[in-house]
């Protein structure tokens, strides 16, 4: 029987398996940042062992950081601790350290493909779920826990258990004003929070295909919110094209040489699959989450359901009653106090073109506060040559530094209690974005009409 | 590691459905550089209010009892994969997380630091959810070696699933990564044949 692409990665990977245990799984890439490391290098440090293959580990400060004057020593003093505590460990163990001020710094899902870090057939792990992320250019990547960050540290690889490969197809032409995070939300809706769970997803068929790189990442970035480990996608052409002249890619002869082998990475044609999930791509409509999990998401225009799959009506009530929202109500038209584009998600240079297409030249409505966070420096860079930050500043957006900012407000970016934020992040759990916060999840192009507007808006009647 | 002994204790039920790691430990809690103390801040903004009052109705503010077992809804522990909250359930003083469903990241977080999850069919779940509105002292009792969940009752007994592996080393205290460092060379040979 043949392979699925999932498993072929897999099998190349495992160093030995253990009798009725775990895989020992060998990872080439470890991606650290500065909240999920610094335990991990204590226990490095209490054993009085250094890091076994300190370039294979990459790290860069993300999560804890300011996104405004970084410049600027850091005010906080827990964060800046953290920060300079990430700081001192690359240091002592040899590992390279894209830290604030760096031209590389930036969110690790977003540095890494953009860097050429990431590579198709890869195993590559980072102490956050949305590792799954660099699955677009057919790696094998996902979040780990501090424990397991510290077994990668030590010794370079993992005990794992091989998940379950499930097929998400999506055959057809998306409509107009359909974009990959409405494709991903919209999965997510129909199979739950909790529907990938003991999976790894493998996206295929012409509607994937047809998706630049960017694009392809936003939705394996979010294979994690229906509790899929991992999201993968078969790399091709314009994966090839993505990577050419990155920064850490193969160079010259070996960059074709390394395409020869990246082409054999697809799934053989007799390959079995556990599970097989089909969508026509022409049902799927711009989406918005209106619950307190990513699963519970709508089609914009529709109104808000009275149950949801895999979510009890004890569960429901609670999480409509967080939101203050109620069965049958629309949320076109919501009035909302916050837009929030940036995070792992949806903070590429491909999102804030299309967001900045919208707003060119139009002001943001007098009741909304919005903020850009490009996803690097890179991004930052981009955006302010082609004159995108300028226009972002002109219709009333703040166009702040690169990190994780609002998407889960562990640095000063919170959303307030009780205030809607139109969001392109990954997670619209309750007090994600701030103490009492509530969010609806969507498309930057959502995000950035939603923001003219004042209220939830839908791209397609409200332009 | 702490060895994983058997345990007898009330339950402390916390009727929620996907309860995600952000709920269990907040993001704003994770600016530590140590291990330790996360306890405190377990459930945050369920447990306490904007103003830090405790809030009464939440069930950690409600017990009066001490209690190792955790019972939670379907689909516990999912999103973030921060270990903190896998430490903050063992640092509050649980020692098993029962659930009908968990989720992947968190499981393996969990057993990673000796904290047992212990996966037991939905109506059952919820049968021991209802018994407890009424008897909330009841005690049950975990016990790894026979991969048994009983009540001091007589009414529940379920078996448990846990692979081989993570059951020798809960039950010894051991790590994985002394083993992973056990076994060095075979993962240098590896490179080498690479």
């Amino acid at each position: 029987m043949g392979k699925t692409l999932f498993e072929k990665v897999w099998d190349e990977h495992v160093v030995d398996t253990i009798d009725k245990g775990p895989s020992i799984l060998y990872i080439d890439k470890h991606l650290i940042h500065e909240v999920t490391s610094p335990q991990a290098f204590n226990g490095l440090n209490n054993r009085k062992i250094k890091v076994f293959r300190p370039e294979k580990t990459v790290a860069t400060a993300d999560h804890n950081v300011p996104t405004l004057n970084q410049h600027l020593p850091i005010k906080e003093e827990l964060s800046r601790n953290q920060v300079d505590t990430l700081t001192k460990n690359c240091r002592e163990h040899n590992i390279n350290l894209y830290g604030l001020g760096h031209k590389y710094q930036g969110i690790v899902h977003v540095i890494g493909p953009e860097l050429g870090i990431t590579q198709p057939g890869m195993t590559i792990v980072c102490g956050d779920s949305h590792t799954s992320t660099h699955g677009a250019f057919g790696s094998i990547a996902f979040g780990i826990g501090t424990s397991e960050v510290e077994m990668v540290l030590s010794t370079q690889c993992l005990l794992q258990y091989k998940p379950k490969t499930m097929l998400i197809e999506i055959e057809g032409d998306l409509r107009e004003g359909v974009y990959s995070k409405d494709i991903i939300l919209y999965i997510i809706s129909k199979i739950s929070a909790s529907g990938g769970t003991g999976y790894f997803a493998e996206y295929a068929g012409s509607a994937i295909t047809s998706l630049s790189m960017e694009s392809r990442m936003t939705i394996c970035n979010m294979s994690i919110e229906m509790g899929a480990r991992g999201g993968i996608i078969a790399p091709d052409k314009k994966t090839f094209e993505y990577l050419k002249n990155k920064e850490f890619s193969p160079k010259g002869n070996d960059f074709y040489k390394a395409i020869d082998k990246w082409k054999n990475l697809k799934t053989d044609v007799n390959a079995k699959y556990d599970k097989v999930i089909k969508f026509n791509a022409e049902e799927i409509e711009p989406m918005i989450t209106y619950g307190t999990n990513p699963g519970m998401g709508i089609k914009i225009n529709e109104t808000i359901p009275s149950s949801a799959i895999n979510n009890s009506d004890e569960s429901f009530k609670k999480s409509l009653e967080y939101m203050g929202l109620n069965s049958g109500e629309k949320l076109l038209n919501k009035k909302i106090d916050y837009v929030f584009i940036g995070s792992c998600t949806n903070s590429r240079i491909e999102d804030l073109r299309v967001a900045a297409n919208i707003i060119k030249g139009k002001k943001i409505a007098e009741n909304v506060n919005a903020w850009v966070i490009p996803g690097s420096k890179s991004v930052e860079k981009i955006a302010i040559k082609e004159g995108l930050s300028k226009i972002f500043d002109e219709a009333g957006f703040e166009f702040r530094q690169p990190g994780c900012s609002a998407c889960l407000a562990m640095n000063e970016d919170k959303i307030p209690t009780s205030k809607y934020c139109v969001s392109t992040s990954n997670r619209n759990f309750e007090g994600r974005q701030g103490p009492g916060s509530r969010t609806f999840l969507a498309s930057p192009v959502t995000a950035a009409i939603s923001a003219l507007n004042g209220y939830v808006s839908d791209i397609r009647k409200d332009n | 590691m702490e060895k994983f002994k058997k345990l007898s204790s009330k339950l402390t039920p916390l009727n929620i459905e996907n309860v995600d790691t952000d709920q269990i430990i907040p993001a704003r809690f994770l600016k530590a550089v140590t291990r330790e103390g996360f306890g405190d801040n377990l459930f945050r903004d369920w447990r306490y209010d904007n103003h830090d009052n405790s809030i009464d109705d939440f069930i950690l503010n409600k017990i009066d009892f001490n209690s190792q077992i955790l019972l939670a809804g379907r689909n516990f522990g999912c999103g973030s994969s921060r270990e903190h909250a896998a430490w903050s359930i063992y640092d509050y003083g649980f020692r098993v997380v029962v659930s009908s469903f968990f989720a992947d990241i968190f499981k393996n977080n969990a057993l990673n630091n000796g904290l047992l999850v212990v996966q037991i069919r939905q109506n059952i779940l919820d049968e021991i959810f209802n018994k407890l509105i009424k008897y909330p002292s009841l005690t049950f009792n975990v016990d790894l070696n026979d991969q048994k969940f009983y009540s001091d009752d007589g009414v529940f007994e379920e078996k448990f699933e846990i692979n081989e592996y993570n059951k020798t080393c809960l039950l010894n205290g051991f790590d994985n990564i002394d083993y992973l460092l056990n076994i060095k060379e075979k993962i240098v040979k590896y490179e080498e044949e690479k």
